[in-house]
């Protein structure tokens, strides 16, 4: 095993596709020369060349549209976009175009294309920068949509995204591209549509992805100073979702809280309490709860901005409240 | 940027000629025909949703398609049923696909807005005003990286002139040097708003001139216009690798979909009967006559052979299967074995 950052491991994941495969390539605002806004794409220019690491213009809706196009003749485009707030000017060809395609066509057409880039809640970067939009493309079929929490989560599951036959989106967490872990240094995939336990234990469930993954496992740390054990649930995909594991924990525990970046409204918890409601009923000791990004527009002042963020004393909280014990 | 060819002194008559207008009449003659069924058919409720017809236009789709070759990219927006049979779809195909048959060219999940057919490259039907502007270029971009002479063929109206996608699209089009060929199909009117009272400056074509792209201006009433254009911009993206930006000027007889009259609110029937008189179907046929390669009996004959084909198609779109229940769930994801 290899330590390297969330961001070194999606450039690892790119550059072995890439050997592997001559139809991959990597489309966006500033990937090439400048090797990535976030340096996601350090390094591939020179590996690769102008013809497979393509600088755009800005220009979201018609760099997209021309990565669906080609998809649709059997390349297989990485299209980045520099943060997933610019992407709403592409979302016409990711969710009209890319999406509907294969049904549009009866079958005839397809789209085995990559949209990647961060999103979530950043620091300080007021309301139009720092945003989550998952429940957005979660909500379309046709889609799939994948958010890595750790740096070897990120290089399998983006590995397993580019050889996917279908369109993806793969939104990385913009406060982990720092973020250090473990990777396999063998040629792993890691399956879309399987979420994965990061921590195990017996009283209450925290579903998590992305960024409240890590949230989620210092919230653990304080639980269990308590005599609490979390059993911390990491979606890693949602869509299509493994409701087969939310429900197996919450058969073990019976007291589940759902946390996402996310503002709450139509959120990626609701879907998640949807499923529990209908499938686990019976088994819920408690109602479930959620922690969500406040339902604001997100605020510059630092203070009001922590105030409008998801964090482990408010993922504590909840717990305590499905445990009943404050 | 290229003058617009001249309308070109008539060409030698050779037998290669005179087989190559027959074809361009009996397909124009088809999709007026297919186009005139489909919209009794609609009519009758047999077809359902949008319908936009192409009568009118029929020389745009023909000229054009006619001087590509098999491997080349053909992508259109929602009025295409024209496009798709000059691509070569079969009646049966397209009006199967009206009736929202299995039988149809996209298995009765697309309908009249979304024509596809893979094994000719014509890569659909799209419902998005503008949205197929940047795939098309896609697929340009996709000939180029794979190092093939492949050119890709754009469609679009008009009214999409003013939409981002097509300046964002142009832009990169004209920056990468990709072999696409941009048709703005003028036929006057996005849905009921004039040309004049959508888009600013003296004609869309100019637009060609801030991207530093070559454009035409082409009479879309006459296929031997039409088609000597496209040669021009089809040569220019095969072995220069350059886009053209080409606009058609042309007209539809009827409505914007079949929800509205062919006039009467935003045109006159005056209006209407006045582009009538120059009718692309007559445009060709008058030459072929004065040429003395068409004669009554033949023009009757070649009529004859498309109504026959449309009401098979109409039959066979009739009789054909719906999809099966099942089918409602299927192509949505596709996962390897």
């Amino acid at each position: 095993m290899a330590v390297m950052t969330y961001r070194d491991a999606l450039n690892a994941a790119m550059r072995e596709e890439m050997l592997r495969d001559p139809d991959v390539f990597l489309m966006g605002e500033e990937v090439a020369e400048y090797e990535g806004a976030y340096k996601v794409s350090r390094g591939l220019l020179k590996e690769f060349g102008p013809k497979r690491v393509v600088d755009t213009p800005i220009a979201e809706l018609g760099f997209s549209g021309i990565g669906v196009g080609a998809a649709m003749t059997g390349l297989r485009p990485i299209v980045e976009f520099m943060t997933w707030n610019f992407a709403l000017l592409a979302i016409d060809q990711v969710v009209n175009s890319a999406a509907k395609l294969r049904y549009m066509s009866g079958g005839q057409i397809g789209c085995p294309i990559v949209f990647r880039g961060p999103g979530g809640s950043a620091l300080q970067l007021g309301a139009q920068h720092s945003q989550s939009f998952e429940s957005w493309y979660a909500h379309i079929p046709g889609l799939k949509v994948v958010m890595p929490a750790t740096p070897a989560d990120a290089k399998g599951l983006l590995k397993s995204a580019i050889r996917d036959d279908n369109p993806i989106v793969f939104i990385e967490g913009e406060m982990l591209y720092n973020t250090k872990g473990e990777v396999p240094e063998d040629d792993y995939l890691t399956p879309i549509g399987k979420a994965d336990r990061k921590r195990e234990g017996r009283d209450v469930t925290i579903i998590c992805h992305s960024k409240t993954v890590g949230i989620s496992l210092k919230a653990a740390e304080q639980l269990a100073k308590d005599g609490v054990e979390a059993d911390v649930i990491d979606l890693r995909t949602i869509r299509p979702l493994d409701t087969e594991a939310i429900l197996e924990s919450v058969g073990r525990t019976n007291r589940v809280v759902v946390a996402e970046e996310g503002w709450s409204f139509a959120g990626v918890g609701a879907q998640v309490v949807d499923l529990i409601q209908r499938e686990a009923f019976d088994l819920l000791d408690a109602p479930v709860l959620r922690v969500t990004g406040a339902d604001v527009p997100m605020p510059y002042n630092k203070h009001l901005e922590k105030a409008a963020k998801v964090d482990p004393a408010k993922v504590v909280a909840a717990a305590r409240r499905v445990l009943y014990l404050d | 940027m290229t003058a617009s060819p001249a309308v070109r002194a008539p060409s030698p008559v050779t037998p290669e000629t005179i087989a190559a207008h027959r074809e361009y009449l009996r397909q124009m003659l088809l999709i007026r025909h297919f186009e005139e069924k489909a919209g009794e058919a609609y009519s009758l409720g047999k077809i359902g949703g949008f319908c936009h017809l192409y009568i009118g236009q029929e020389a745009v789709a023909v000229g054009t398609i006619s001087a590509l070759r098999p491997d080349d990219y053909v992508i259109s927006a929602y009025r295409e049923h024209g496009q798709a049979l000059a691509r070569g779809m079969t009646s049966r195909a397209v009006m199967a696909e009206l009736y929202g048959k299995a039988a149809g060219c996209s298995g009765g999940k697309g309908g009249s807005m979304h024509l596809f057919d893979a094994s000719l490259n014509f890569m659909g039907g799209h419902g998005i005003v503008g949205s197929q502007i940047p795939l098309g270029a896609g697929f340009a971009f996709a000939a180029k990286y794979r190092g093939t002479d492949a050119v890709s063929l754009c469609y679009f109206g008009e009214a999409a002139a003013n939409i981002g996608a097509f300046h964002e699209t142009m832009n990169i089009a004209q920056l990468w040097k990709l072999p696409a060929i941009f048709v703005i199909e003028n036929n006057g009117y996005g849905m009921g708003t004039a040309l004049h009272r959508s888009a600013a400056g003296a004609a869309l074509v100019d637009r060609a001139a801030a991207y530093g792209m070559a454009s035409m201006v082409v009479d879309g009433q006459d296929v031997l216009a039409v088609r000597a254009a496209m040669d021009v911009a089809v040569a220019r993206a095969r072995q220069d690798s350059l886009p053209t930006l080409m606009e058609i000027r042309t007209y539809r007889y009827v409505g914007h979909s079949m929800s509205d009259a062919a006039h009467g609110t935003y045109r006159t029937k005056d209006e209407v009967e006045s582009y009538r008189k120059r009718d692309p179907i007559e445009v060709l046929a008058e030459r072929m006559r004065a040429g003395e390669y068409l004669d009554d009996a033949q023009y009757q004959q070649l009529e004859a052979d498309v109504l026959a084909e449309v009401a098979d198609a109409e039959t066979f779109a009739e009789e054909a299967p719906d999809p099966e229940p099942g089918e409602l769930f299927t192509d949505v994801y596709v996962e390897r074995d």
